[in-house]
């Protein structure tokens, strides 16, 4: 007989883990709780399908995964702000000179593996992400977080293709200034 | 045939194919302008790491095994 108690308590322990991968895409501290919490109980019915199969931090995130595809939905139905559009398209067309040209020189990142290896390069990349757009960054983690198509994207975002990889685009270009200002460009002093 | 592209344009288009497959003459019109500019070259690279490190924090895997 396995104790329900001890499944409980290990799930209980990934709760932390999992409010933290909510929030960075649901914005809304509430519908991240509720996401969570909906995934908590989904998984403590379902203890009999998991079985060990996988690793207990994996099973819960994909359960986790539908239920933030679920809340995002939801909000899609609620009107939008954009305040955010024109600041954002202003400042990246500041990269380039009239002619398209970079207005200043892209500088290689230097040894970007190391980068990857270090656990405070994910914690500058985390807060950059938290520093996008509301709905700017909700594109993003649909299509690299959760590894959404574009197609999928624009159906639950109720926007066009073209529209989505702008958004996409955009994205990328901030946070690319963001890990540039925060990490990459503090590389010049050395940092070991 | 496509005028040579801008810098602005070539990452407009780095970025879109990492949501769609490009066509055969964009990735020509790409690796063209790659050929000459350095610039573009380093800001591709940059993009395929934001993938690579946006992937590895979903995975968790740099948030440490519990």
């Amino acid at each position: 007989m396995s104790p329900p108690d001890d499944f409980r308590r290990q799930i209980d322990q990934q709760r932390a883990y999992l409010l933290r991968f909510a929030r960075l895409q649901l914005r809304d501290r509430d519908a991240a709780e509720d996401a969570v919490q909906e995934t908590l109980l989904a998984a403590l019915g379902a203890e009999a399908s998991y079985a060990g199969r996988s690793e207990l931090r994996t099973w819960l995130t994909g359960i986790l995964k539908h239920k933030i595809v679920d809340a995002i939905r939801r909000a899609g139905r609620e009107p939008q702000v954009s305040l955010d559009d024109a600041d954002e398209g202003a400042a990246l067309e500041e990269l380039f000179d009239h002619s398209g040209h970079w207005g200043a020189p892209v500088a290689a990142w230097r040894d970007p593996d190391a980068s990857l290896e270090q656990a405070q390069f994910f914690e500058v990349l985390e807060a950059c992400l938290a520093g996008l757009p509301a709905k700017t960054a909700r594109a993003f983690m649909m299509r690299e977080h959760l590894g959404l198509e574009t197609e999928e994207i624009c159906k639950e975002l109720g926007i066009t293709p073209t529209n989505c990889w702008v958004m996409l685009y955009r994205a990328r270009m901030a946070l690319r200034l963001c890990l540039e200002a925060r990490w990459f460009g503090a590389q010049e002093t050395p940092r070991r | 045939m496509k005028p040579m592209l801008s810098c602005r344009e070539v990452t407009r288009l780095v970025s879109e194919g990492l949501d769609r497959r490009l066509g055969f003459g964009e990735r020509v019109a790409l690796r063209m302008h790659f050929a000459i500019c350095r610039s573009c070259t380093n800001f591709n690279r940059q993009m395929r790491l934001l993938r690579d490190a946006t992937r590895r924090l979903a995975d968790a895997q740099a948030l440490g095994k519990p």
